[in-house]
């Protein structure tokens, strides 16, 4: 898929969302391969338990991943200045992600035009867990 | 409660290799489909070195050094509590495949909410390539949720 036109990109313009299919067991596992993020409250349900938990749930990270996809999907990764995400509740089994992206302001500094994109990641049924913003340059 | 002291703490730095296989079975897992991430020879025509590092892979590194066991023995919490609050980056160079990259950890804050039931633990990160460059700043807030 090519990226975004972001000489016209204006404030108020949505990116293309992603919806991706529920998170399972097994996604976890493989991102705890794949990111060296092994910390058991994700991958063993004994542990999640014992802390607390219904079962094991997403990494944090998994998700601020998919919102980058949603991101350099339509924009060059080389274009990304900068994307911070706010964790705002727990991504469970069976959730299904939607990512989802909205231009706030187009603004210029040091002379490059810049877009700041508001992101998020909701399950289904519309709960947000994660919100964030990425700075964009719009060359 | 965490032990404010510990605010302004620098960890050894770290070194950690991209390597190809890595980035490619990270882009894979999160369901990537650009060709950039995946196939090497797409990315050398667009223009790139080796593969491009998908830009939250960057957490990668510490975790490969077991930067969070470290971090909650150093604090003695326990990792029954611990929940990811925020986490941010701030880019300034790409990063390939082949990279090798130091990551430079520093406590900045810990603050005490909700009268001692949480506390939030905030890491800066810099991150520099084997050219000494600035590559990318991390920003990581960690919960500690008291029960």
């Amino acid at each position: 898929m090519a990226v975004a036109d972001l000489s016209t990109v204006k404030p108020g313009d949505f990116l293309p969302e992603l919806r991706l299919p529920p998170v399972d067991r097994t996604l976890l596992a493989l991102f705890a391969g794949a990111s060296g993020d092994h910390v058991p409250l994700h991958i063993d349900t004994d542990f999640a338990r014992r802390a607390g938990m219904p079962d094991v749930f997403a990494h944090g990270m998994l998700g601020m991943a998919w919102i980058a996809r949603l991101i350099t999907q339509w924009a060059p990764q080389c274009a990304l200045r900068s994307y911070s995400v706010r964790f705002r509740a727990i991504t469970h089994l069976g959730n299904e992600p939607h990512l989802s992206g909205k231009v706030a302001e187009v603004f210029v500094l040091n002379g490059e035009r810049r877009a700041r994109v508001e992101v998020q990641m909701a399950n289904q049924y519309g709960e947000i867990k994660i919100q964030g913003e990425a700075i964009v340059a719009l060359v | 409660m965490i032990d404010t002291k510990w605010i302004g703490h620098r960890f050894p730095v770290m070194r950690w290799e991209v390597e190809k296989g890595r980035v490619r079975s990270f882009a894979k897992v999160i369901g990537e489909t650009r060709p950039e991430y995946l196939d090497e020879e797409a990315a050398q025509a667009a223009g790139y070195p080796s593969l491009l590092m998908p830009p939250t892979m960057l957490f990668s590194g510490p975790l490969d050094h077991d930067d969070v066991e470290r971090l909650l023995r150093t604090l003695d919490i326990d990792m029954k509590n611990i929940l990811h609050g925020e986490q941010g980056f701030t880019y300034h160079l790409p990063v390939y495949a082949g990279d090798v990259l130091d990551f430079d950890v520093q406590i900045t804050d810990i603050t005490v909410k909700k009268g001692g039931a949480l506390e939030l633990v905030t890491r800066m990160t810099r991150i520099t390539n084997q050219r000494g460059k600035l590559v990318a700043e991390a920003r990581n807030v960690m919960a500690v949720v008291n029960r």
